[in-house]
């Protein structure tokens, strides 16, 4: 491991102080963000005060379910969402101290697109098939820096080089369906770190590919985040791809993080009725010929959010409290937040 | 366990409530047994932009369009509810009356036989209404006949009702139809419906073959077959259910088109003939006055244009709330 | 060793399977599709998406199925359910070909083998209520259950898939994935099959639903004596609920084994290198695996290389592969793998056990 990912995985979580960001190194961080949507049956909350922050050259995963809010959050922060019919009531969206949601178009064209890039999870539609993958690439250079016909030829060519696309010289000049899944990811890939961004969100980049494709993908993706310094967002489902990648996870339901802090004590060590639920699912070898341990039930309805915790419904912990209030994100140990009224049982039983 | 176990409240089991159990006890998928239950408001949602988002039959499109499709069905079944009891468009005539502009008596004026023009009017919906509805529920039928047994069964099948279909849109609808119209002498409705239906089932045909072709590859169609599911059962039971709808929504959109089809038939005078009521014969007839008697002119045409325009929105109401996409 | 006599007793993992006659069994089975030319000349090219497989299923066993999108798990699922006939080879129910099948045997063969789909909602029909989808097989099978006692039969299915029978009135939109997806096992089991065929059941769910589906299935086969071609992309999940698992790797089965033989002591390459792709396999097993990260895409079916198939990838391939496809080499009593080096690779795991 890097001396700086240690560095990092040191660092103290902290959420309220803006003025530190600077000297704390954080490259975003998402304040109290609220998005909702109209729809023809009611307004659905798809991210319901969401805390979250990245410094530099963290790998931070965002894990949870399909309409636990995750790629919103994502939408949110690349200012991609369709508004309407998502509208953002409150909340901040500071990148690198300026907040994304009050900047002038300008500058917010300026950011995003080369500070703060997005990897989307279907390679294909996220290419132009009309264009070679290699004029695509070499847009960005030409839009963004200026640069000649050739000298950004070049520069695409060795953009696809540092993503291992064999024999680039030769094929800068195909077109996106000449490549297979994997090296389309690739291609992605390349135009997401063309312009050096501080920040690379990666939603589902590889829940469309095989497996073993998936394992080159994520080591791509890790290693230049490493080379790089930088901070990158990974969005999935997948513990194991977390596990794989990330320093850092955020859990997500329901809109919110319920809990966050150093991947490998979050996954084995869950301070959350919910990530120890998500946890505890992975079907162990120990656990051959018994029932999984399942989370009853099913998400909530966004359209209708309980006033309380979300997840009591669910939960075994559940009391009275987390009906009436919803709890807050709280410190739990030195590096770790959790959204729970009853913590200390869950770690209890973990600990068991 | 844990001594933590106490503080949990009773709704709680006594042990790791994760850990692995072995008693088949299937859990309920419906309602999770554990947790109080939540209370339905939320407490602090704060009211978003009200976006129009009632009802279908609410929205200004389905509401205006709907009306004036009521209307004009009203019309056509019941032309005495507008025109009164007892009325006749070719009773209480006066061709000394001939081509009198609107008055208070007669609000539409009188025609050239000097008979009341609104009663004209009004029971020229009629024609018109009906060459629009039959046509349509004719094609409709062929259309779903022949498309689903196109789309399902392929091959052979497919092959011969796709070639009729081309041969029949290879002729332009209009000359067929007017070809079709100089066989006769005298012209009904009966007539005018038996012209326009023999050439207006392809699209409609073309469009059923390629809905059933997708839902015949759903899972839900495998599914059944898995089952053991004769033809019959599927087409019935799946297909159709799944498919007419589309067809349904366009036959909707064609109505207005047939009903200009009509009028522009018989304007060019070979659709309707007399002694028939129709809006087409009333602008044919008013061709000659357009100067002396405008209004022999005026009011047909806005009677048909705005019953086109009612039928034609109607249909896009309907496309817009049953389009999958829209959804 | 007992065997068990009934095909509604639970098969323990161990491997006394060749003792009794399989209840499902495929004999080098080959599927090809013709790809669609753009020109009407030139050689007609084949997907071959199975190409000469041989699988049984016992009675009351699970057999798990992994491998990659391409490898021909899903036309394995279609047509061992008679979905679709083979290109070539067999597939028998009880001994007897269900292709040939006709009349009152097939209608009979159609009651014991069944499917359930990877997308629950896709599979079942937007305009039908639950107790519709649910009573279909018994429109079609009367003879399960006459009209009379159907009402309650359907209530008694629906609580046995977990679902609430007052909510039978309702439609599939109206229910989340993992409840659509109880809808779908409660149609596929209504006419007491033997074979339950499960495609992908749980990809398609939410990881925090996956476990209770998983769960059902496992209830469902111990209590109804179900067996079970599981086919699945989560290792974790095919090891859980399968007694024995085989390897795919375009159109071919490549390793087969009890799942403690293909999990802890593989001895096929790509299997290897499918187990060494989740971090929990990796870490918990032990044995601590190192990670294999394979190069390049999985090739076309269309065009699957010479030799053993899996060579263009392989780590350790050497220049035996490129020029003869191995065989199914045993391994074990009831191991078998696909490579030349399968007996080195398998003797490897005995020496690390040993160590």
């Amino acid at each position: 491991m890097s001396s700086t990912r240690k560095a990092n995985s040191m660092g103290i979580h902290q959420h309220a102080n803006p003025a530190a960001d600077a000297a704390d190194d954080v490259l975003l961080r998402v304040k109290d963000l609220e998005v909702e949507f109209n729809t023809s049956k009611g307004v659905a909350t798809a991210v319901n005060g969401m805390n979250l922050e990245v410094k530099r050259g963290q790998a931070l995963g965002i894990l949870g379910e399909s309409g636990s809010g995750k790629s919103v959050t994502a939408r949110a922060i690349m200012g991609i969402l369709d508004m309407p019919p998502a509208h953002i009531p409150r909340g901040e969206i500071l990148l690198e101290g300026e907040d994304l949601l009050t900047v002038t178009p300008r500058r917010h064209r300026q950011l995003v697109g080369s500070r703060v890039t997005m990897v989307f999870q279907d390679a294909l539609t996220a290419l132009n098939p009309v264009h070679p993958v290699g004029r695509q690439i070499g847009e960005l250079y030409r839009v963004h820096r200026g640069y000649s016909r050739r000298d950004a030829k070049a520069a695409a060519i060795k953009m696809m080089d540092k993503v291992r696309i064999p024999a680039a010289a030769k094929r800068v000049n195909d077109y996106p369906h000449q490549f297979s899944g994997g090296m389309r990811q690739r291609i992605v890939i390349a135009m997401a770190l063309a312009l050096d961004p501080v920040l690379l969100i990666a939603d589902e980049p590889t829940t469309a590919l095989d497996v073993t494709v998936q394992a080159q993908i994520l080591e791509l993706l890790k290693e230049q985040q490493e080379e790089r310094n930088m901070g990158l967002i990974l969005i999935t489902h997948d513990i194991s791809v977390v596990r794989e990648v990330t320093d850092q996870v955020a859990v997500m339901y329901a809109g919110r993080v319920v809990e966050h802090g150093p991947t490998a004590e979050v996954l084995s060590r869950p301070g959350h009725p919910y990530s120890r639920g998500l946890a505890a699912s992975i079907a162990g070898e120990e656990l051959k010929g018994r029932r999984l341990p399942a989370i009853l039930g099913t998400p909530p309805d966004l359209l209708h959010l309980p006033a309380g915790c979300s997840f009591a419904n669910r939960c075994a912990f559940a009391s009275e409290a987390c009906a009436a209030s919803v709890p807050a994100l709280e410190l739990i140990d030195e590096a770790r937040h959790s959204a729970c009224f009853h913590t200390s049982e869950v770690l209890a039983h973990a600990n068991a | 366990m844990s001594q933590n176990t106490e503080t949990t409240p009773g709704t709680a089991p006594a042990t790791d409530p994760l850990a692995p159990t072995n008693p088949i006890t299937v859990p309920s998928g419906i309602r999770p047994p554990a947790g109080p239950p939540a209370p339905a408001a939320s407490f602090r949602r704060k009211p978003a932009k009200k976006v129009n988002r009632g009802p279908v039959w609410l929205k200004p499109r389905f509401l205006v369009s709907g009306t004036i499709v009521a209307l004009m069905l009203l019309m056509a079944a019941f032309p005495q509810l507008f025109a009164g009891f007892g009325s006749d468009p070719t009773a209480n005539c006066d061709i000394m009356n001939t081509n009198q502009a609107p008055s208070p008596e007669h609000i539409f004026g009188m025609d050239i036989q000097g008979c009341d023009y609104y009663t004209n009017v009004i029971y020229g919906a009629r024609a018109s209404i009906l060459v629009g509805i039959v046509v349509t529920a004719i094609s409709f039928v062929i259309s779903a006949l022949l498309g689903s047994l196109a789309g399902y069964f392929g091959g052979w099948v497919d092959t011969l009702i796709s070639r009729a279909c081309d041969m029949a849109f290879g002729l332009p609808f209009i000359l067929a139809a007017i070809v079709v119209l100089q066989l006769f002498s005298e012209r009904t409705v009966w007539t005018v419906i038996f012209a326009l239906a023999l050439f207006s089932w392809p699209g409609g045909v073309r469009f059923m073959r390629s809905s059933v072709m997708e839902v015949r590859n759903r899972e839900y169609v495998q599914a059944s077959r898995l089952l053991g599911a004769g033809n019959g059962r599927i087409i019935a039971k799946h297909i159709i259910p799944n498919s007419l709808t589309p067809l349904l929504v366009l036959q909707t959109l064609g109505i207005g088109g047939v009903i200009s089809a009509e009028a522009g038939l018989t304007f060019i005078g070979i659709g309707l003939t007399p002694p028939s009521v129709s809006w087409g014969l009333q602008l044919a007839a008013a061709r000659e006055y357009i100067s002396a008697a405008p209004h022999l002119l005026i009011f047909p045409a806005i009677f048909l244009t705005i019953t086109v325009l009612g039928f034609v929105l109607f249909g896009e109401a309907m496309r817009d709330e049953f389009d999958p996409k829209g959804k | 060793m007992p065997t068990p006599s009934t095909s509604t007793q639970t098969l323990p993992g161990t491997a006394n399977y060749p003792a009794c006659t399989p209840l499902m069994e495929m004999r080098d089975v080959k599927q090809h599709y013709a790809v669609h030319r753009h020109l009407p000349i030139g050689p007609r090219k084949f997907v071959k998406a199975l190409h000469g497989v041989d699988l049984s299923v016992h009675a009351g066993e699970t057999l798990g199925v992994i491998g990659e999108s391409g490898c021909g798990k899903s036309t394995l699922a279609r047509v061992m359910a008679g979905l679709e006939k083979p290109t070539q080879g067999q597939v028998f129910f009880r001994g007897e070909d269900i292709n040939t099948l006709r009349g009152d045997e097939k209608k009979e063969m159609r009651r014991n083998i069944q499917l359930i789909f990877q997308d629950p909602y896709s599979s079942l029909n937007p305009r039908m209520t639950v107790e519709q989808l649910v009573s279909e097989p018994y429109e079609i099978h009367p003879e399960v259950a006459p009209k009379a006692g159907r009402k309650a039969k359907i209530k008694e299915l629906l609580e046995l898939v977990g679902l609430n029978p007052n909510h039978s009135d309702r439609y599939p939109h109206n229910f989340s994935g993992g409840q659509q997806q109880r809808i779908g096992i409660a149609r596929g089991i209504a006419l007491n099959p033997k074979m339950l065929i499960c495609d992908e059941p749980v990809s398609a769910l939410d990881v925090s639903v996956r476990a209770q589906v998983v769960n059902l299935l496992d209830d469902l086969q111990k209590e109804l004596g179900l067996s079970y071609l599981f086919i699945a992309h989560d290792l974790q999940i095919v090891r859980h609920i399968s007694d024995r698992v085989a390897t795919m790797y375009l159109g071919r089965v490549v390793e087969l084994g009890t799942y403690s033989d293909v999990y802890d002591s593989t001895a096929q390459p790509y299997t290897r290198a499918l187990m060494s792709a989740a971090p929990e396999l990796r870490r918990n097993d032990g044995n601590d695996r190192e990670k294999i990260i394979l190069q390049g895409d999985p090739p076309s079916p269309i065009d699957p290389p010479a030799g053993c198939r899996f060579h263009t990838r392989c780590p350790m391939a050497q220049a035996i592969c490129a020029t003869r496809e191995p065989e199914l080499i045993a391994v074990g009593d009831s191991h078998e793998a696909r490579c030349h080096f399968a007996k080195d690779l398998a003797a490897e795991f005995v020496q690390r056990a040993g160590a």
